[in-house]
């Protein structure tokens, strides 16, 4: 081999969708509008319309490759529905959450310590050469190998109860096509307890900064809002894999609980606008206006009665003290809500592995046959929505999903919004620093394009600058 | 844990965006044939966990797809780029390389194997005609470039 040398692909350009903001200055170079736009690859409900509901919860997987384990699981809970199963056998259900947990554990980490850490530890204004994961490293390399280690032990839960780590099989319709045996249970259960203090640490750093910038955290893209999330039957606690649909208002005020996810459709309205390929949905008896609302990490700790583990409960009700026990409608505790979300995800994870249902045999139901299948969870980002109508050949003939990063389209708009007045106003230049604090607004959101826009996730961003006559005076843009 | 002198080969892309397979479809040929001292991995993207896996390796070996290369597809060596931008989900191959060297201290022989598609961002099984013959030109590449950088094989 000759001297190290790059070859230049352009993975961008290549199938990624990508976000474009463009900030509207009037004529006294004041704010007047902000939109977060996305270019998208569409297809998706085409490519899955007359496949056979069998093989529905493989194949939306290949929807995104950054959360595919909520996809598998958000459509085989839609295909239970389907084969007429209501009530999982208990090692599905429970082979099921666990792959859930996994799944949500490393995917916030990646988020923590990956994407957000650089601007935590170092500033939203902090040189690009400076604002990096390397830098973090250098600083920390403990915290760096620990992060890895925490991804590493998520994928292993994921591989052990989906099978594999890419197209996953785990979960078929009616329940789960495997157990967990004793040896990859062992094995897990030798991790467990170094990830819960880990775990620990990692929610005491977020917390920390929350804390500590707690001014910044009060005026940065923070807003009123409604907030939605599945909350557990019956006594409204914190669950990530099944419940009912809850939602709240700025103040804390129920909009509407106890309802039965099914009946979605009902409750929600997908609005479309002109300049957006993106869907902005809201709340229908509000309006379009008053209805819009946030899912995610801090919606759920919003709408969440109490958590169901003891450190992640503790830690709940620490947070919620912050507020007076009122809804937090900032954008950046939720990378506090995402570590609260992490301590519980493990706390689950040793309890699953303790039971020993893990290891039971009766692994699938039966049930009477129906047309239309709904299943909904929440994914790392927020609430996801897979609904689907087969035909008598079993095949699909119907697919409405509506993801996390599309329920957040108005939240993720008014915090592009909130930022460019208090940075951009008055400029004709876009800075380095102006370009980073609309992503960390963005990026508060853990928005996956990818989802979003049926196509790969990276979050290439371009933002423009316009005046008041319609000219772009100023361009800049950031490949992932 | 990987052997000493062991090669990994991580195919990454997503076979539901038609060409973007070209990664996970060369390493699962390659997985099929159990080459000694080879150990595969196929993943949808590059992401920090990457690094681990990597530093334990002797060598790795990426295998991605790729548009607008002036061959049907192409190996060189790669080197860290502790610079990289690090704004999205996923990483560079070089900026594994720069992980695994900061997280680790480990520094593998790190190469690319790209090879050439024109398919892409259509939700879409399957790869282009092209893109197949690519895939076929990449194989007889990878075999010559074994050849002459053989992998140690496992001890027992």
């Amino acid at each position: 081999m000759g001297e190290p040398r790059l070859i230049e692909i352009s993975p961008v350009t290549r199938v990624e969708g990508h976000g474009k903001v463009t900030i509207h200055l009037n004529d006294r170079n004041e704010v007047d509008e902000a939109r977060l736009h996305i270019v998208e690859f569409r297809g998706f409900e085409r490519f899955i319309r007359g496949r056979l509901l069998w093989e529905v919860p493989v194949i939306v997987q290949r929807l995104c490759g950054i959360c595919p384990v909520s996809h598998h699981l958000a459509a085989a809970k839609a295909m239970d529905m389907i084969v007429g199963v209501d009530v999982l056998p208990p090692t599905a259900e429970k082979m099921r959450r666990l792959m859930h947990y996994g799944q949500v554990m490393q995917s916030h980490v990646l988020h923590f310590f990956h994407l957000a850490a650089p601007d935590l530890l170092f500033g939203f204004g902090a040189p690009a050469e400076r604002r990096n994961i390397f830098e973090v490293i250098r600083e920390n390399p403990e915290l760096g190998r620990r992060a890895v280690a925490m991804r590493r032990f998520g994928q292993e839960i994921i591989e052990a109860t989906a099978g594999k780590k890419i197209h996953g099989t785990g979960a078929v319709p009616g329940g789960i096509n495997r157990n967990l045996d004793i040896a990859t249970r062992d094995r897990l259960l030798a991790q467990v307890e170094e990830m819960l203090l880990w775990a620990q640490d990692a929610l005491a750093l977020a917390r920390g900064y929350t804390l500590d910038h707690a001014d910044l955290v009060a005026n940065f893209a923070a807003f009123p809002s409604n907030h939605m999330a599945l909350a557990r039957a019956g006594d409204g606690a914190l669950d990530l894999y099944h419940g009912q649909l809850r939602a709240i208002d700025a103040g804390g005020g129920t909009i509407f609980e106890g309802v039965d996810y099914r009946r979605y459709h009902d409750l929600l309205v997908e609005d479309v606008r002109p300049w957006s390929y993106m869907k902005f949905p809201f709340i229908r008896d509000l309006g379009p206006e008053a209805g819009w609302y946030r899912v995610g990490p801090l919606a759920r700790m919003n709408v969440a009665a109490f958590i169901d583990t003891p450190l992640a409960d503790a830690a709940h009700r620490d947070m919620k003290a912050a507020t007076g026990g009122r809804p937090n409608n900032t954008a950046l505790a939720n990378h506090w809500a995402r570590m609260i979300e992490v301590l519980h995800c493990v706390e689950k994870i040793r309890d699953l592995l303790h039971d020993t249902d893990l290891q039971g045999t009766d692994l699938i139901a039966t049930g009477e046959r129906r047309r239309e299948g709904i299943g909904v969870i929440e994914a790392p980002r927020g609430n996801l929505i897979h609904h689907y109508e087969v035909d008598e050949h079993d095949q699909v003939t119907f697919c409405n999903l509506i993801v996390s990063t599309t329920h957040n389209n108005e939240g993720m708009n008014r915090a592009v919004k909130d930022v460019a007045v208090r940075y951009l106003g008055g400029q004709e230049r876009i800075s380095e620093g102006m370009l980073n604090h609309v992503e960390v607004a963005i990026r508060a959101f853990d928005p996956c394009l990818s989802c979003a826009t049926h196509a790969l996730g990276q979050m290439p961003l371009q933002v423009e600058l316009i005046d008041a006559g319609g000219r772009v005076i100023d361009s800049r843009t950031r490949n992932g | 844990m990987a052997e000493p002198g062991e090669l990994l080969v991580i195919g990454y892309g997503n076979p539901g965006r038609g060409d973007d397979g070209l990664g996970p479809e060369f390493a699962r040929r390659l997985a099929d044939q159990a080459v000694p001292g080879v150990r595969v991995e196929i993943d949808y993207q590059l992401t920090v966990d990457h690094a681990l896996a990597v530093a334990e390796a002797g060598r790795v070996l990426f295998v991605d797809a790729a548009m607008g290369l002036d061959k049907p597809c192409k190996l060189a060596r790669l080197s860290p780029d502790h610079g990289a931008a690090l704004d999205s989900h996923s990483l560079s191959p070089e900026a594994v390389l720069a992980l695994a060297e900061l997280l680790y201290g480990q520094r593998p022989e790190g190469s690319l194997l790209a090879i050439g598609g024109e398919r892409f961002g259509e939700v879409s099984e399957g790869l282009s005609p092209a893109a197949e013959r690519n895939l076929d030109l990449g194989q007889a590449m990878f075999r010559a470039w074994l050849a002459d950088n053989p992998a140690a094989p496992p001890r027992i």
